[in-house]
């Protein structure tokens, strides 16, 4: 599998170069949101804001409205937690053209229970006129620029930061509404989103070594929610719905998940793994998937339980279970 | 140029007329905003705003939805202030508690139909109790206050970065300076050297619970300002040439002109009810006919 350091810095001063209405607002994390030397290229575009993000979502509002497109890049719980009344009546009712850059989603940092965006996806998910995207490798942190300037009104994106693994392949980007077929299987039937697709990937091809065949969908919007491959999987599936989220299991992908399966009157369980309402605390990503429950071995465990089956899978064979690049249509429906 | 004056106090009186017999026909309504801010409005929508014709008919259309991708009908009450342009100047509506005090405003000066008034409050039309940015003369939705002036700092600051030379105006409330968000915006705005940026403040020393003195500290509040970096003006807010003066003097810094206003100016008996002068309620009929009887005086002094 490819590790690629640090896709965003580059790729997002070539996509700015011939968008003069990109802008940059920063609230002092310019560096470690990976606009440095974005700054450093275009000096007139970027706006730092300073330690102050209720100005700075106003800020970001009048400058949509005089035909800019502003791009806030801070992490995600300053985004929501902090400025949510302004980001919501400034921006998000008017419906104006912010896009905000959520660094540092769920539980991937050590920077503890303040700098972890557990209740992001729910929050933006019940603001009208929000448009949610989460990147789950280096192609989609590639191509999420793209599909973010394109919507008409505000986005809300978590980023991913750093060394990032590459699971699809470059020549297939993000798309609006287009989750991916990852894997196909009548065993089970996973939904997973941004850093749990890793997980999942390798559970399900741990899974599949054990002659236990699943069906593995990555979603990349969050909302609007749903399309033909979700509606596909969801009606036609076989045996349990599992979704596995770096998020909190209250608000977010397995919340819409559920939704979907009720308001169509789906008759299946929807089991939902990620952070069971619970805040989390300073510690490695490793440790912290672990300790939650977020990762490959609780996948495993999940289905485990619902197929009431035993298959013996220990971590050395996660960890070293092979995995992407997977294209979106690897495998016909 | 011809003498301003008589138009500007016309107007002024003119607002406070039109909020004091809606209140009236009413029975309640904000109007210690129009008395204190009168002379605010008449001079923003007189000689010191450059604004455009409005963009389309006097006469507002009903609610036709919020803004949204869906929904082409939507139309910005901002086109009552006309069309921005590069020269002209932008105004933006803080206090959205003060939208019938904008409302009479715009009446005062044509823009907006005197029918649309009797709409005020009414299900189904763009005049709303506390105004958002479908209303006449709204561009912002401020109704949570001390949101606008950290727009209008980018609004500003898009307009500078696009060489236009208008000035960019907000009318806010004293109350407001008690937000956290109004600092981090003044801080800003100075820090970036928005020159262009202009604020007025109807200082009446009033807020929902009663006298800001009894609710929280402000002051010294043109201290305080300065210390943020901007260029203060502290004037009698009924007092229209040091009022006008304040207002068109140029500065290299972003200007907060504080307004210090009356909120019984005019009408005096409302001083009774002090300190509750947010909204006025009558609590006798006998009360209300000592408010009639003061209103057709200034009727007939209009």
């Amino acid at each position: 599998m490819e590790i690629v350091t640090r896709p965003h810095v580059q790729n997002f001063i070539d996509w700015s170069a011939d968008k003069p209405e990109v802008l940059v607002l920063s609230a002092d994390l310019t560096n470690s949101c990976e606009v440095g030397r974005w700054r450093d290229t275009y000096p007139d575009r970027f706006i730092s804001a300073g330690m102050a993000e209720q100005n700075m979502m106003g800020v970001a509002a009048g400058l949509a409205r005089e035909g800019f497109q502003p791009w806030i890049h801070t992490f995600a719980v300053f985004i929501y937690r902090r400025p949510y009344d302004q980001l919501a009546m400034s921006i998000a009712y008017p419906n104006l053209p912010v896009r905000f850059v959520g660094f540092l989603p769920g539980i991937v940092t050590p920077g503890g229970v303040t700098h972890q965006a557990i209740e992001d996806v729910a929050i933006m998910r019940a603001t009208p006129n929000m448009t949610i995207l989460e990147t789950g490798d280096a192609t989609e942190v590639e191509s999420v620029l793209d599909v973010a300037a394109a919507v008409d009104g505000p986005v809300y994106i978590r980023m991913l930061r750093g060394a990032l693994p590459r699971l699809f392949p470059t020549d297939e980007p993000m798309v609006l509404g287009r989750s991916r077929l990852l894997r196909e299987g009548a065993a089970a039937t996973v939904l997973t989103a941004g850093i749990a697709t890793e997980e999942a990937m390798r559970a399900g091809a741990a899974l599949a070594d054990a002659g236990i065949e699943i069906t593995h969908v990555h979603v990349s919007t969050h909302k609007p929610f749903g399309d033909e491959i979700i509606e596909e999987v969801l009606q036609r599936g076989q045996g349990p719905v599992l979704t596995l989220e770096n998020h909190s299991i209250i608000g977010g992908l397995g919340s819409a998940v559920s939704e979907y399966v009720t308001d169509r009157g789906i008759g299946r369980k929807v089991v939902r793994l990620g952070l069971k309402d619970t805040y989390a605390h300073g510690a490695s990503k490793a440790h912290l998937l672990r300790e939650y429950g977020l990762d490959a071995a609780a996948l495993v465990h999940a289905i485990e339980r619902e197929l009431e089956v035993e298959l013996g899978i220990d971590e050395a064979t996660l960890d070293a279970a092979e995995i992407g690049p997977v294209g979106v249509n690897a495998e016909s429906l | 140029m011809t003498d301003w004056h008589p138009e500007v106090e016309r107007t002024a009186r003119g607002i406070r007329l039109r909020v004091f017999e809606h209140v009236l026909r009413n029975g309640e309504g904000y109007l210690s905003q129009a008395l204190s801010s009168a002379e605010i409005f008449a001079l923003l929508y007189g000689p010191v705003l450059t604004l455009g014709p409005v963009d389309g008919p006097t006469l507002p259309a009903p609610f036709e939805g919020v803004p949204g991708t869906d929904n082409d009908r939507y139309r910005s009450g901002g086109r009552f202030n006309g069309a921005p342009a590069p020269d002209r100047d932008r105004f933006i509506f803080s206090p959205a508690h003060y939208a019938l005090v904008l409302y009479a405003a715009l009446i005062e000066v044509g823009r907006l139909d005197e029918e649309a008034l009797l709409d005020f409050n009414v299900d189904g039309s763009t005049l709303e109790m506390i105004g958002a940015e479908h209303s006449p003369g709204v561009e912002t939705t401020t109704g949570s206050l001390a949101q606008a002036l950290s727009q209008a700092a980018g609004i500003a600051m898009g307009r500078r970065m696009k060489g236009e030379t208008g000035a960019t105006w907000v009318m806010m409330s004293d109350g407001e300076f008690e937000e956290g968000q109004t600092w981090e915006a003044l801080s800003f705005a100075s820090y970036q050297g928005l020159d262009r940026l202009k604020v007025v403040v109807d200082a009446n020393a009033q807020q929902c619970d009663g006298r800001i003195e009894s609710v929280a500290n402000i002051e010294p509040l043109a201290d305080r300002i300065t210390a943020f970096g901007c260029e203060a003006r502290d004037v009698d807010g009924h007092d229209l040439d040091a009022l006008h003066e304040a207002m068109t003097a140029d500065s290299d810094r972003p200007v907060v002109v504080i307004a210090r206003t009356n909120p019984t100016q005019g009408v005096p008996i409302f001083e009774d009810k002090a300190p509750l002068l947010h909204t006025l309620r009558f609590s006798s009929d006998d009360e209300k006919a000592r408010y009639e009887a003061a209103y057709r005086q200034m009727a007939e002094a209009h």
